[in-house]
């Protein structure tokens, strides 16, 4: 720890530089890097390499080998490269692998080498054949720029949506740009070239010259250029060893410096971090390595090898055959606390913290220290935020002990801070291990974000890891956990060398009934490999039935889909499958598939009868169910226009009632096409429309118009009660007014239904008179309503006093009025206060 | 505008809430001016979610009713169609859609809203038609469980009973569970559910079905509701046959309530007011929402209709003597105070005006002769009098030719209340009716008989007397002033489905297993574990929520029984009640007729 700073290299006043080993690299590489096609993804992704790509004139027989190495150098795949010369390798912002042919054919692998799909960069390009490319990322996503032999510029800014744009032309240029770059400023993509001491900036429509600001003339012509991480920073390189370093937008200069190296940079890159004042580039020479920047002085370091450089978000790594480094300025929390002497509280606390164990008095001053000035919750913020920019465990170790000593002696330190450190490290320490070998910093990590480090992991099919990550941080399940299983089983399907029972029962032993896991997306992808029964197996665990129906629809297993949607419950689910079955299925088999399923059968049922009226008797037909054979018949005998139909329809109608014992509704219908017939006849003789009357209606009608006889004659016919013949005789006679008639039927024989039915009736008709005559042959229980009907109070008065019925007194009393009916009201109460002494 | 909705033990307003706010997020998605076209039956439930005024701040500016030939003209940018998932109605849209006149600009874009459930069968259907890609939104809005006061829930579903019943069709039944999946998630799993009948096995089944197919989301509310009671309509065919003698009931029966609002013969509500009396009546009926908003409503319309009109003139008393008030107002602020108050005694005053008109138009019925002869013959069915043989009042009815759906109630009630008929006596009835009503209605017969409403006693046992005892059914001390039991509400009878509820909540159904089996369908129980932290420790006097779920319907009698039960000071138990659809005799017996007209000749 003594010499913790041995490797910090000061640039100028306030900054610190320091470069350190991430992996001693595995790949025990025979050729050198120079030799190959080199692609390192940022954020310590995969690294591609293209060997053997340069000698192909002299070996033919020699293929170049693809190879894809984990950053720690563990070979994750390889393959022999069969297609055409690959000019450039870069890699996706989702970790595909963009292999661009000197035709401008792009094709994409995964990180397992395993082709995933290609796109052309178009006709001019495959004519003209690619000179140079690069891949870039922005907002839009990946994009590749082309550099043609015609000297001009093509780009797409987004691979998955593909829309080339051919950059305007360059006047007068005869020869390839020395240098140049792809900028992104304010969404627009655009293209910076240098030709000798020359800068042209294209964009969409026009090319136009640029001097970046405060550019001594006498710097010479470009050699390099780069942009940074964030494309808000320009470097430029020139043949004196000038190197000038400003915004991207050529607004300001930032800084300058003079390399008083002539000879061509084999790299140039920016090492910043986000929210610093520090700017710097990285050069690499053959075998030196130069950081400068704001200052006159530069470091210097030897390169012993052939190295590559990686930009990243916040440093370099660099990479050779032997080793994986990272160059990176040192953040300002690890410069407070580890700067020589510093006195900044973080500094502070971890000598009280060292001390404290070693139980020396003096942990207790350098604590007093901090306190005074109360600083304690700086002090301890600093020791966490500096553990999180170490590589080493130990470090990021004693930190965090420091951190957490001096949490003891603050009341209430939120505690969110110092948990989450302690988790982040722990995954960032798991994930950087050679065997994994994602040497992510803690800023890089926090740009990243969690999901997508799993996503990565996922894609390495690191399935087990990512898991516990998910664990260990408490993700919920849906976002965490199921998702990578999710990945995992639509791997597993993909293992043609397991038996289908053998994959569907390891996939649902490890994913069980896990929240958010959807088995129908991993049968959809075991069906897309051909492989539909373990589809079909996988569909099983599926609980969502509007999930599980689509696709054994799909993959022509309707009638499994049938009893799915029956047993969800959604009629819409069954109804989908029913009709995707008629089409399906001849008639036959269709009827017998429905024939085992209640459910659909009827659903089908409905369905027909909005829609299919004449499939509901072959229905109905298929079933013997003679019920409702009679019912189809007697709707249907409605839509009939003429009576020979009606009547055809309905003699069908009684067939088939009689076939379902239904003695009731046969005779009826038989009923109904008599009364058809007679109405016909009825319709002709009066010439007034007499069709489709009730019976009650017919007779009604008959007598209103006067033709008692045919009255008769259908009251015997079809049996009318006597009870009801009387009622229907008396209203009709009523409305006719025909008063002797009716006075003629009272007397035919004795009433069924009283003669209260006649009271009543003439009343209604606003005949007392006639009322009158049928009153006192009311039944006497009767008698008191009916004089009362009639208006006569006396006579209803004394039919109560005589029946001695109390009820019947209040009634007609409560229908007197005080002044005309005196005489009544004086003989009901006397009666009444008779009736109360006994 | 809602606050009714929050003023029972469970506050509906937050499912309320929920609804306006899919329909907003859906009206947000089409972008630019709107007009939507109504299926016709969705307008009345949607105006319980939101009025006109939400949907004009999401810029609908035009609506127009679905009817098939060229829609309207209207200067807007989208065409919404909100429709119920029906292939007749897709029908009308396809009709709409390919008459659209395309070389019109700019060209209007259409949008389809599925209420309550998007349908890949509709969907299907206009594929076929060519249309399905004119549509740029297909969406559904889950509208399911409507609001309509504190404590009660309806789907609406006109012809749920019918389909469930008669066709086999248990669509509805889904609905209904998706709709009892929603609660759950507004107001926490029911932890305990209790069933009788097969829809309700079907829609218990169905909920535990759609809990699986969620496994992760784990509710993390804390129950609302304690228990979920699922009842078929057909375990209690009686009930909503017989005359409902509430004051909401009647109104329903005589004038029928239509999602909340009532039509009413003008008459009785002309203004009056002085001078203007040569004026001519309003012709228009007059249309009243009734609900516990208002307070007087909420106050007599469970009661005994006798028990009503001792209430209305107690009001009126109160209210003159608050309006006499001012008269002794002397100083200032006495008078101001009075002002302030002013508003609302007015609208109590206004509130009692019309139920004093409702009361008299309802007293002109239930005070006629025919009325109290067809109670009668319903009380004498209940009671167990006489329902073997043909009944006299029915035959004259039949005579004289009453209203059919009148006879239809009739016939059905001595059908159940004698479980199922003589075969003799059934076809005298059916004869009667077919002779006199005509004989298209062979097929309404038809369908009462697979309904179960008319029956022939096959097995020759009638059950109705043992379950009538049992679950003292008819009680004939009846007070229906101040009841002590839920048979006020039918003067007599206690109804069947509010009698299980009430017994199940205690002692138990265990004491009841004899009646049970003799009810159609099977009773059951089910428990739906909750998280230890969401498990209720029931604090001392608190009473349990009880959720009846009336699949086929439910009366507002009924309503006005379990709303009895809640507010029974040791009853322990207070009752939300959610139904497919609010019925009553008349209308439920409609939804089964079937409607044969004669083509001409």
């Amino acid at each position: 720890m003594d010499c913790y700073t041995a490797n910090w290299n000061p640039l100028g006043e306030e900054a610190f530089y320091r470069k350190f080993e991430l992996y001693a690299m595995e790949w025990s590489l025979k050729e050198d890097l120079r030799d190959c096609l080199v692609a390192a993804a940022p954020y310590g992704g995969p690294i591609a390499l293209l060997k053997n790509s340069g000698r192909k004139e002299k070996s033919p027989s020699a293929r170049p080998l693809l190879e894809i190495y984990s950053a720690s150098g563990l070979l994750l795949a390889s393959i022999p490269w069969k297609s055409g010369q690959l000019v450039h390798l870069g890699w996706t912002a989702s970790e595909d692998l963009l292999c661009i042919q000197e035709d401008g054919t792009v094709l994409i692998y995964n990180l397992f080498c395993e082709f995933k799909r290609h796109f052309s960069m178009g006709n001019e390009v495959l004519q003209n054949h690619v000179l140079e490319a690069k891949v870039f990322h922005t907002e839009y996503g990946t994009g590749v720029a082309i550099l043609t032999g015609a000297h001009r510029f093509s780009l797409t800014t987004n691979i998955d949506d593909l829309k080339l744009r051919r950059m305007p032309e360059v006047p007068g240029l005869q020869k390839p740009p020395s240098c140049w770059a792809v900028l992104s400023q304010d969404r627009v993509t655009i293209v910076l070239l240098a030709v000798g001491q020359d800068l042209y900036l294209l964009d969409n429509t026009s090319c136009s010259v640029v001097t970046p600001p405060g550019m001594s003339p006498a710097a010479g012509a470009y050699l390099r250029m780069a942009v940074s991480f964030n494309y808000r920073c320009l470097a430029l390189f020139t043949d004196t060893g000038y190197i000038w370093m400003g915004l991207s937008t050529l607004k300001e200069k930032l800084c300058e410096f003079n390399s008083s190296i002539r000879s061509p940079p084999k790299q140039m890159v920016w090492c910043m971090r986000p929210r610093s004042r520090q700017r710097a580039v990285v050069v690499a020479w053959d075998h030196q390595l130069m950081v400068a920047g704001n200052s006159t002085e530069c470091i210097q370091f030897v390169l012993d090898e052939d190295s590559y450089l990686v930009p990243e978000l916040d440093g370099v790594r660099i990479l050779s055959r032997t080793s994986h480094e990272f160059l990176h300025e040192i953040p300002e929390a690890s410069q407070e606390i580890f700067k020589i002497a510093s006195m900044a509280p973080g500094a502070l606390l971890l000598e009280a913290q060292k001390e404290y164990e070693k139980e020396s008095q003096k942990a207790d001053e350098y604590l007093r220290e901090i306190k005074d000035q109360k600083l304690l919750p700086e002090a301890v913020s600093q020791c966490i935020e500096a553990a999180g920019y170490e590589h080493e465990p130990e470090t990021q170790k004693s930190l965090l002990r420091a951190a957490s000593f001096g949490k003891c002696f603050i009341d209430k330190f939120p505690p969110e801070s110092f948990v989450r450190m302690c988790q982040d490290l722990r995954v960032l320490n798991a994930i950087r291990d050679y065997q994994i070998g994602i040497p992510l910093t803690f800023t890089q990590y926090k740009r990243l974000t969690i999901e997508v480090l799993l996503d990565r992991l996922v894609l390495r099919r690191l399935y087990p890891l990512a898991i516990r990550i998910c664990e260990y941080l408490r993700l919920s399940e849906i976002q965490g956990v199921s998702r990578i299983l999710a990945h995992w089983a639509c791997y597993k399907v993909q293992q043609k060398d397991k038996s289908d029972e053998e994959v569907a029962h390891a996939i649902n032993q490890k994913l069980g009934d896990t929240p958010g896991i959807s088995y129908s997306e991993i049968a959809a992808r075991a069906y897309d490999c051909g492989r539909t029964e373990l589809a079909i197996k996988l569909l099983e665990y599926e609980p969502r039935s509007g999930e599980q129906v689509p696709l054994l629809l799909k993959m022509k297993r309707s009638k499994l889909a049938l009893s799915k949607a029956i047993e969800s419950g959604d009629t819409d689910l069954v109804y989908t499958v029913v009709l995707h079955l008629k089409n399906e299925l001849n008639r036959g088999t269709f009827f017998m598939t429905l024939q085992n399923q209640p459910v659909a059968l009827s659903l089908y049922r409905q369905f027909c009868k909005h829609q299919e009226r004449k499939t509901l008797k072959d229905l109905y037909n298929q079933d013997d169910n003679h019920q409702e054979l009679g019912n189809f018949h007697v709707h249907s005998s409605y839509s009939e226009q003429r009576i020979e139909g009606r009547v055809g329809a309905l003699q069908n109608a009684v067939d088939a009632y009689y076939k379902a014992k239904n003695e009731f509704a046969a005779k009826a219908t038989e009923d109904q096409i008599k009364l058809l017939r007679l109405q016909r006849h009825l319709q002709e003789d009066f010439d007034k429309p007499y069709l489709d009357l009730s019976l009650h209606d017919t007779v009604s009608n008959l007598i209103l118009d006067g033709h008692h006889k045919r009255a008769e004659q259908l009251y015997r016919e079809f049996k009318i009660p006597d009870k009801r013949y009387w009622w229907l005789k008396i209203s009709a006679l009523a409305t006719r007014g025909d008063w002797e008639e009716m006075e003629k039927f009272s007397k035919s024989k004795k009433s069924p239904i009283g003669y209260l039915p006649f009271v009543e009736i003439s009343v209604k008709h606003h005949n007392r008179y006639e009322a009158k005559k049928y009153a006192p042959r009311v039944t006497p229980e009767q008698r008191v309503k009916a004089f009362i009907l009639v208006g006569d109070l006396d006579q209803a008065a004394d039919a109560a006093i005589e029946h001695k019925n109390e009820n019947e007194m209040n009634f007609v009393l409560s229908k007197c009025t005080a002044s005309t009916d005196v005489a009544v009201v004086e003989k009901l109460n006397r009666a009444r206060a008779q009736l109360l002494k006994k | 505008m809602a606050a009714h909705l929050s003023s029972g033990r469970v506050n509906l307003t937050a499912l309320r809430e929920a609804g306006r706010r899919e329909l907003r997020e859906f009206l947000d998605k089409c972008a630019g001016s709107k007009a939507i076209v109504w299926d016709e039956y969705l307008t009345g439930p949607f105006g319980l979610i939101a009025q006109y005024s939400l949907l004009k701040e999401h810029e609908v500016e035009k609506m127009f009713t679905l009817k098939p030939g060229r829609l309207p003209q209207a200067d807007v940018k989208n065409i919404i169609f909100f429709v119920r998932p029906k292939l007749e109605l897709m029908d009308i849209i396809t009709d709409n859609v390919l008459r659209e006149d395309r070389g019109r600009s700019p060209q209007r874009d259409f949008h389809i809203l599925f209420v309550p459930r998007r349908s890949l069968l509709c969907e299907q259907w206009l594929k076929e038609q060519g249309v399905l890609g004119s549509f740029i939104h297909r969406e559904q809005y889950s509208l399911d469980l409507i609001p309509f006061d504190g404590d009660l829930l309806s789907m609406e579903s006109e012809s749920a009973f019918k389909e469930c019943y008669l066709e086999s069709d248990q669509t509805s039944l889904y609905h209904a569970a998706k709709g009892l999946m929603t609660l759950q998630a507004l107001y926490g799993t029911i932890p305990q559910i209790f069933g009788k009948g097969e829809c309700a096995r079907h829609v218990a089944n169905m909920m535990i079905r759609m809990k699986r197919e969620f496994p992760g989301s784990q509710n993390s509310i804390f129950p609302v509701f304690d228990t979920l009671l699922l009842l078929d309509r057909n375990v209690d065919l009686l009930t909503p046959l017989a005359t409902q003698l509430t004051y909401e009931g009647l109104i329903d029966e005589i004038y029928g309530i239509q999602n909340t609002y009532v039509k009413l013969p003008p008459e009785k509500f002309a203004p009056k007011k002085q001078g203007e009396g040569g004026k001519d009546l309003p012709t228009e009926p007059k249309k009243l929402q009734l609900n516990s908003a208002e307070e007087l409503y909420a106050e007599i319309r469970d009661k005994n209709f006798n028990a009503v009109g001792s209430v209305l003139s107690k009001k009126a008393k109160i209210i003159s003597a608050a309006f006499e008030e001012r008269h002794h107002a002397k100083t200032v602020g006495e008078i101001k105070q009075f002002v302030s108050q002013l508003p609302h005694m007015q609208a109590a005053r206004s509130s009692l005006a019309n139920h004093t008109s409702i009361a008299e138009l309802i007293k002109d019925i239930t005070t006629s002769e025919d009325f109290f002869d067809n109670l009668t013959v319903e009380q004498e069915f209940m009671s167990g009098i006489d329902t073997d043989k043909v009944n006299n009042y029915i035959e004259d009815c039949i005579a004289q030719k009453h209203p059919l759906i009148k006879i239809l109630r009739l016939v059905c009630l001595q059908s159940v209340c004698n479980s199922g008929l003589k075969q003799k006596v059934l076809d005298h009835y059916k004869k009667e009716i077919i002779q006199t009503y005509g004989y298209e209605h062979i097929l309404t017969l038809n369908n009462l008989e697979k309904a179960g409403l008319l029956k022939s006693q096959t097995s020759g046992r009638n059950n109705y007397p043992t379950i009538r005892k049992t679950l003292r059914l008819w009680m004939d001390d009846v007070n229906e002033q101040n009841p002590n039991d839920i048979s006020y509400v039918y003067s007599g009878y206690a109804p069947l489905s509010v009698r299980l509820a009430q017994l199940l909540a205690r002692p138990g159904w265990r004491s009841i297993e004899e009646v049970l089996k003799m009810l159609p369908g099977p009773h059951f129980e089910e428990r739906q574990q909750l998280p230890t932290g969401l498990q209720k420790k029931r604090q001392h006097g608190e009473n349990r929520v009880t959720l009846v779920f009336f699949l086929g319907g439910v009366t507002y009698a009924e309503i006005a029984a379990l709303r009895f039960l809640s507010q029974m000071e040791d009853g322990g138990t207070e009752y939300v009640i959610a139904t497919t659809k609010l019925i009553n005799g008349t209308s439920w017996i409609k939804s089964l007729m079937e409607k044969l007209e004669p083509a001409p000749f």
